[in-house]
């Protein structure tokens, strides 16, 4: 892809969005790593590792937009990619421990000691190397995506059909990585990370580096889906969106475009566990459980579908409000709230924060419009007005 | 696609024998009918008549239970999915305007456009002058150059039929299925599109359903009436409108 088409019609909202995301990647692990500790200009650590949580979960929340709101695929499983890409992340974490876990097997990981491993699992081969773990966390989950799609689409299952058997995928993933001898760490997960690449992943300056990398993960995520929705293939998204059977009439083949872009967002989602992982320091099988995937998509309603951006913002939001309300005493009822949070929007901002804002804007220009065009007339009164 | 050993029929659309039955109902019964190229065909006939089901077996959404649908003479569009047989040149106009609400008439027009349809040939697309001129030319053709840019939701009913009759010389098909175009359209509106299609005709093969008999009979073709599934009656509007089951059944005394 050539720079002229990651560019092409950026309008305001994507510019102002790309230079904050760049900013915050910049400016936060400096004033992490430069300023004192405790002065005002200081992030600390915490928040660093929280700001990067969010910086992953709006890369998942891009990814469920790309093909919610510009496809009409509502899949209500996409968590499963991103703890996909979690996973792959997290063997490799497992395998830089070496010697120095708790029963000190150079070979195997903590839990295939305790639990009687022989012999490393061959799907564990190669995951000791970073590049062939990187590679995994695009491969595994798009290659699930592009299974699962290749089955799903060609059958033509859509609407909330396809929502619920995504829900099953999740929940089955869920159980199958519950288990101790599917090979991943059963109910603990994977855990206790020392090094990613050499660098202690404890420490303050992997922490801003893993934040700087996440934010510009959520830059290059944008930019990829803009020019895929800018396309002339986002416009046969849209199409399909609103009129699927008539684009097949048109002779576009409707489960091609469905499963390129259901594999693309696949592979996004497995990039931001990927990032996820290393800075929470833990992967386990609850990332699958089916809510967590609708929670994703709550996201992608509350900022605005159909808008990256919004989609983008939605998962800062409302994990904002998540972390502020479950730190405190109406931590119970937190699901409550997101619940409320999901009816109100749907009832009462359909078009969610950003597509709101979007049709105000609109609208506005339009009255401007029309008012300018009211006032040149009244200026012409009793004046010959010149012929066009 | 399955190819024949050479055409059997000098005709651009052969239909033989077809049966298609839903739940016991027969919605087609034995219907034979052909087009020749060049042609244009108005059909008629009452409500569940069976005219939607056979545009639905020629573009490949309904599988037929029996019977032949030869396209060319020579390919069988029963083993075709949608796709494909949009691919070989049929283009379809719905019952109910459906064109993509949410976009501008011009991208509705572009997407119609029978260039590279694939996931690639479109994620790089760049428009050329040809594919430009090809849209001004249609747009021209339908009368809708001022509101190229508007969006195709924002149109009134008769500009929608415009719009998706645009669709259709923008796919370029050899054979266009248009089904009741001027439903819900002003006298003038429909007499303008019964001038549209017969200047598309000249070059193209149609087929077209509708009740509007004034309309039917404006375009001055040849008419089948279909009742149950099957054909009643074929020949002049003259002709059909004469004969006594096709007033008894459809026209009315």
């Amino acid at each position: 892809m050539t720079p002229h088409v990651l560019t092409r019609s950026l309008d305001r909202s994507a510019t102002i969005f790309l230079v904050v995301v760049a900013a915050l990647g910049v400016l936060i692990p400096l004033s992490n790593l430069l300023m004192p500790a405790g002065s005002a200009l200081q992030v600390p650590t915490y928040l660093v590792a929280l700001f990067g949580k969010y910086a992953c979960y709006a890369i998942l929340a891009l990814s469920i937009d790309l093909i919610w709101g510009y496809c009409g695929i509502l899949s209500l499983g996409h968590g499963a990619f991103f703890a996909l890409g979690g996973y792959a992340m997290g063997m490799y974490l497992m395998r830089q421990i070496g010697s120095r876990g708790v029963y000190g097997n150079p070979i195997l990981p903590d839990f295939m000691v305790f639990l009687n491993y022989p012999s490393l699992p061959w799907y564990w081969y190669g995951f000791d190397m970073f590049w062939f773990a990187a590679v995994m966390v695009l491969v595994v989950p798009g290659l699930l995506a592009f299974c699962f799609g290749w089955l799903a689409f060609r059958s033509r299952v859509t609407g909330v059909y396809l929502s619920i058997i995504t829900q099953a995928m999740t929940y089955a993933l869920l159980l199958a990585f519950f288990r101790n001898d599917f090979g991943f760490g059963g109910n603990n997960g994977l855990t206790d990370f020392k090094d990613i690449l050499g660098f202690n992943v404890q420490a303050d300056g992997t922490r801003a580096a893993l934040f700087a990398l996440s934010c510009l993960a959520l830059i290059l995520t944008f930019l990829i889906c803009r020019a895929v929705v800018t396309s002339k293939l986002g416009k046969v998204l849209i199409a399909i969106r609103d009129a699927e059977s008539r684009t097949r009439f048109l002779g576009y083949r409707v489960e091609s475009y469905k499963l390129f872009v259901f594999t693309l967002s696949a592979c996004m989602a497995g990039v931001a566990g990927a990032l996820y992982v290393p800075q929470v320091g833990i992967i386990n099988p609850s990332e699958f459980a089916p809510g967590n995937s609708i929670e994703a998509v709550i996201w992608v309603a509350v900022g605005g579908r159909g808008t990256l951006v919004g989609a983008a913002l939605g998962a800062v939001v409302v994990n904002y409000a998540k972390t502020f309300f479950t730190s405190g005493p109406l931590a119970p009822y937190w699901l409550f709230m997101l619940g409320a949070l999901f009816i109100l929007v749907t009832l009462l901002l359909p078009k969610g924060i950003v597509g709101t804002f979007n049709a105000w804007r609109e609208s506005r220009k339009a009255t401007e419009a029309a008012n300018a065009e009211s006032a040149a007339l009244e200026d012409g009164v009793g004046e010959p007005k010149p012929a066009e | 696609m399955s190819v024949m050993e050479g055409r059997t029929t000098s005709a651009l659309l052969y239909l033989d024998g077809v049966h298609v039955s839903f739940d016991g109902f027969h919605a087609i019964n034995n219907l034979s009918l052909t087009l020749e190229p060049g042609e244009m065909r108005a059909i008629i006939g009452p409500n569940g008549a069976g005219k939607t089901t056979m545009m639905d077996i020629i573009t490949g959404k309904t599988k037929p239970d029996e019977g032949t649908v030869l396209f060319d003479g020579m390919t069988d569009l029963t083993r075709l999915d949608e796709t494909r047989i949009a691919e070989l040149g049929i283009g379809r106009k719905f019952q109910k305007p459906t064109v993509f609400e949410s976009q501008t008439i011009e991208d509705n027009l572009l997407l119609a456009l029978n260039v590279d349809h694939s996931v690639k040939g479109t994620l790089f697309w760049r428009g050329s002058k040809t594919e430009a001129e090809r849209i001004d030319r249609v747009l021209e053709t339908i009368r809708l150059t001022n509101a190229r840019n508007r969006l195709a939701g924002s149109l009134s009913h008769g500009q929608k039929q415009w719009l998706e009759i645009g669709m259709l010389l923008a796919q370029d098909p050899k054979l266009l299925l248009v089904d009741e175009p001027v439903a819900g359209m002003t006298d003038v509106e429909t007499h303008q599109t019964a001038e549209l299609l017969k200047e598309i005709n000249k070059e193209k093969t149609v087929m077209v359903v509708e009740h509007d008999m004034t309309f039917v009979r404006e375009l001055g073709v040849k008419v089948t009436c279909l009742h149950e599934g099957t054909v009643l009656a074929e020949g002049t509007i003259d002709q059909v409108s004469s004969n006594e089951r096709v007033i008894e059944v459809y026209l009315g005394r």
